[in-house]
């Protein structure tokens, strides 16, 4: 889609037509003392009720009940976080992830959420919960885990 | 095959796996001083509701209660915004302290299972288990090759040095180190992805919960119905969230409890593969199983030890079995020499025959006998030199030799000699050499000479077959075969007594000191490692450099380090040598002597009855083990002399043995006395006693001369017929020894 308005060198809003704008997603975490964390950001409605998975840092899915808000909502469906998950990230470094989001999800109340869970270490249920909104975008906020910032950009 | 095996990964291996032990050593403390720091109640005292309900009066923002496997129970909660973890009192709910996992274990941790190198180091790490199970496992087999069979594993071991601690370690710590090395070998598997990992998501969300007013936990049904000491985890629902619930782990499986009916939703037992590798990873880290942690800590720390003497036994015997000089090829050999070495020994006693052959005019070709051609065209003589591996094996540069003497044509005018080195202490004394010769035999080969056997490597025995040889094959062969030259410190004697002159038996008992003089302090100073006598104990030699260059004789110690003088008991033989020089001997005089280690020849530890026996001057190392006696296990002595006025050497030291109860009984048999006996004869005499102990287990040492040692064999053969047994299955249990000249 994205390619297609780059082809013909003008974003023409195209009426009815599902639009789709490119966010960032920084998760910077805290220097702490033992391995990498697993981490999981997903989206939730107003209410809370589970919407979407965005991005599954940490490959081992036995340990992904440990991220448990998410865990709740995802159900551990693998069809949940099929192509959307990496290795986990180390004490102090940046989890970085850029992808398409529907125009729908911004601006609608849907808030994001970050699980975090480290081995021999307490797990972080929802340490960051922000609403996805235009006013919101290039706002770091921290988190109460291991999350020592969280922003998001488009 | 097998020593390499063993030997090439190890070697490889050895900084690894010591880090690897060291480690995990120090990581086995964890589970104990856990479990000390944790306050466990009784089985069904608290369930896991009123553990809920006390650490939420205490923590209104408790999030997750997580048990540890030894028992500490650990509160994760919000105030006021910012996390904390503390230990809770399971009792009271009550925090006891901040719960902060220590940044030096965690260190260990990663040291242990990764080389601080992340997934590289894991793999690594994995690996080395394999190195471990390789090494743990091939060296089983090494040592019940050595030892003679599987049994034999559970008797006290022979031998000396490196080789000998090197096996007792291994021994003491080899179950603990397959189990180690086994199960984090399982767990880097699971990891890697090499073998299958039981699918252990848990339950998934219930898609129903009543929804109604949360309940307090502590009132929660499904909560009241578990006992404390099966809880894994309770985590908390999210605050005013009534569409959440709790979710719990226990022993048995993970489910939800409802957080207004207190109904346990969805749970889900443990698959029983999940259930394995727990115990794997138990069995590994000792999680909950703090005294096998410390078991298996212990066994690790051998690792370091296993590895230092496995790299001195095969330096030692890469060093010795170095190139021969002067090697001809077997086309133009006159004779061939064909070695049968475990450990390298046997290899100086071939080079001084190749180098005397030489000298002779005569062109040698040298090997291993493993390497046995299938003819040697110019050869006339084929010598032989072998020992004999643990139970009458071969020893491992001659384990091809048999088969391949099948394919082996003599020729015409090859003829044999095979030379057997061994350990008379050993019943299977030269086994292999005795089957070499008939085998050679049996093919049709004429001997130069019949088999002579070695005992202990005596050099003078060896020399004097050369002679034989000399003779047999008419060309000059003269061989002086010497042992490396012991390192000999200087000796003062201090102290002497002097016994049995009027029965023509002259013994004395000796005492001496390092002698300090001639040595200024700084000479003390640093030739003080190399200048000393090693440590040593009742039983070790004492090697005693005679006047006039000849070689140095050997006398059983009576006394150890502790006692701070260095004891023999010496009888003067007609026309003895060196045992003439000791006798005129006159205190500050000083002679030439080193130590040599005899552990072959000492009581074992434990609690079973010792007999010792012993004639003359036999009795020295005896009274040594005598005088080492002070935890006052049972211990009796047999000793027999010629009169109670003349010889009765250390008369009044047994007698106070004797009242402070280090020995238990003394019975002499005097020869020349009105009762005209010998110690066989007090034996037999107490047969029925002798026989009981040897039954519970009791170890018999024999010191003395020959004669005496064939006499007491009969008697103690004709003492333990009515038990089944005899004098060489004693001494295959480690539970006859004998220290004989």
């Amino acid at each position: 889609m994205k390619m297609f308005l780059f082809a013909l060198g003008l974003a023409i809003a195209v009426p009815g037509m599902a639009q789709a704008r490119e966010v960032t997603f920084t998760t910077q975490l805290l220097k702490y003392r033992g391995d990498g964390a697993y981490v999981a950001l997903y989206l939730t409605d107003a209410a809370g009720r589970y919407e979407k998975t965005l991005w599954v840092a940490g490959k081992k899915s036995k340990y992904y009940k440990h991220l448990s808000g998410w865990a709740r909502g995802s159900g551990l469906d693998p069809a949940e976080y099929d192509g959307i998950a990496g290795a986990s990230v180390t004490s102090g470094r940046t989890l970085k992830v850029t992808l398409d989001l529907d125009d729908a999800l911004i601006d609608k109340g849907y808030v994001v959420r970050v699980d975090t869970a480290v081995e021999d270490k307490r797990d972080h249920r929802a340490e960051v919960a922000v609403p996805l909104t235009s006013d919101g975008s290039g706002k770091p906020v921290a988190g109460d885990g291991y999350v020592r910032s969280f922003r998001y950009d488009f | 095959m097998l020593r390499k095996i063993h030997g090439l990964p190890g070697l490889f291996a050895a900084i690894f796996l010591m880090t690897l032990a060291v480690t995990g050593a120090i990581l086995s403390l964890v589970p104990a001083m856990d479990r000390a720091a944790t306050l466990i109640p009784a089985a069904g005292e608290v369930s896991v509701a009123e553990l809920a309900g006390r650490v939420v009066d205490h923590y209104p923002g408790a999030e997750q209660i997580v048990r540890g496997a030894s028992g500490g129970v650990i509160v994760y909660y919000n105030r006021d915004g910012q996390p904390g973890a503390d230990l809770v009192n399971p009792l009271t709910g009550e925090g006891m302290a901040p719960y902060e996992p220590s940044a030096f274990f965690i260190w260990i941790k990663d040291l242990h299972r990764s080389f601080l190198l992340d997934s590289p180091g894991r793999m690594l790490a994995g690996l080395m288990a394999v190195v471990m199970l390789l090494v743990c496992i091939s060296g089983t087999l090494l040592l019940v090759r050595r030892t003679g069979g599987w049994r034999a594993l559970l008797r006290p071991f022979t031998g000396s040095g490196s080789t000998r601690i090197h096996a007792e370690l291994a021994r003491f710590a080899i179950l603990g180190l397959l189990l180690s090395a086994l199960t984090g070998g399982y767990m880097s598997a699971l990891r890697f992805g090499l073998l299958p990992e039981p699918p252990e998501t848990g339950p998934t969300f219930p898609a129903e919960v009543s929804g109604g007013q949360p309940a307090p936990v502590a009132t929660l049904a499904a909560l009241s119905d578990i006992d404390l000491g099966e809880l894994r985890e309770l985590v908390f629902p999210y605050p005013d969230d009534r569409q959440d619930a709790y979710s719990l782990t226990t022993s048995e499986g993970a489910g939800f409890v409802d957080q207004a009916t207190g109904e346990l939703l969805k749970f889900q037992p443990r698959a029983a593969a999940s259930v394995f590798q727990k115990w794997m990873v138990r069995l590994h880290t000792g999680e909950g199983l703090w005294w096998l942690g410390l078991v298996l800590g212990a066994t690790a720390l051998t690792v370091p030890a296993l590895s230092l003497t496995g790299i001195t036994v095969w330096w030692r015997r890469r060093r010795s079995s170095a190139q021969l000089a002067n090697n001809v090829s077997i086309s133009r050999a006159d004779a061939i020499i064909l070695v049968g070495s475990e450990n390298n020994a046997t290899w100086g006693f071939a080079r001084e025959l190749q180098s005397g052959l030489n000298k002779a005019g005569i062109q040698v070709h040298c090997s291993e006998m493993n390497a046995l051609a299938e003819t040697y065209p110019q050869a006339s003589m084929l010598f032989i030199l072998t020992s004999t591996y643990g139970d009458g094996d071969a020893p491992a540069s001659a384990r091809r030799f048999m088969s391949r003497l099948a394919y082996f044509r003599g020729g015409e005018t090859l003829r044999y000699a095979v030379l057997g080195f061994g350990d008379k202490q050993f019943s299977t004394f030269c086994q292999f050499a005795l089957e070499v010769d008939a085998a050679l035999a049996a093919k049709g080969l004429s001997r130069i000479h019949k088999i002579e056997l070695i005992d202990r490597c005596s050099g003078t025995q060896f020399n004097q077959w050369g002679g034989r040889i000399s003779e047999l094959i008419g060309r000059p062969l003269s061989l002086s075969y010497e042992p490396l030259p012991p390192a000999t410190v200087t000796l003062e004697l201090v102290e002497r007594a002097d016994y049995g002159v009027a029965v023509q038996a002259p013994t004395s008992i000796l005492r001496f000191r390092q002698s300090r003089l001639g040595r200024s302090w700084w000479q003390a100073f640093f030739k003080a490692s190399r200048g000393s006598l090693p440590d040593f104990e009742a039983g070790d030699l004492l090697g005693v450099m005679p006047p006039g260059g000849h070689s140095p004789r050997l006398y059983s110690l009576a006394s150890s380090t502790s006692d701070g003088v260095i004891e023999i008991c010496v009888r003067k033989q007609p026309d003895g040598l060196c045992s003439g020089f000791l006798h005129q001997l006159k205190r500050g005089d000083r002679i030439e002597g080193f130590i040599r280690q005899n552990p072959g020849f000492r009581p074992a530890v434990g609690s079973a009855p010792v007999i010792l026996i012993g004639a003359g001057a036999g009795i020295g190392p005896l009274t040594g083990f005598i005088r080492k006696n002070t935890r006052r296990n049972p211990m009796f002595l047999y000793w027999g002399g010629r009169s109670p006025q003349s010889d009765f050497l250390y008369q009044p030291e047994l007698g106070c043995y004797l009242e402070d109860h280090r020995l238990t009984g003394l019975n002499t048999a005097f020869s020349r006395s009105v009762e005209h006996a010998y110690v066989q004869d007090k034996l037999m005499e107490d047969q029925v006693a002798v026989r009981q102990m040897i039954e519970r287990g009791a170890q018999i040492l024999v010191c003395g001369g020959r004669g005496m040692a064939s006499g007491v064999r009969l008697v103690l053969d004709e003492i333990v017929r009515p038990l089944r047994i005899d004098v060489e299955t004693l001494r295959s249990r480690g539970q006859y020894l004998e220290d004989v000249y």
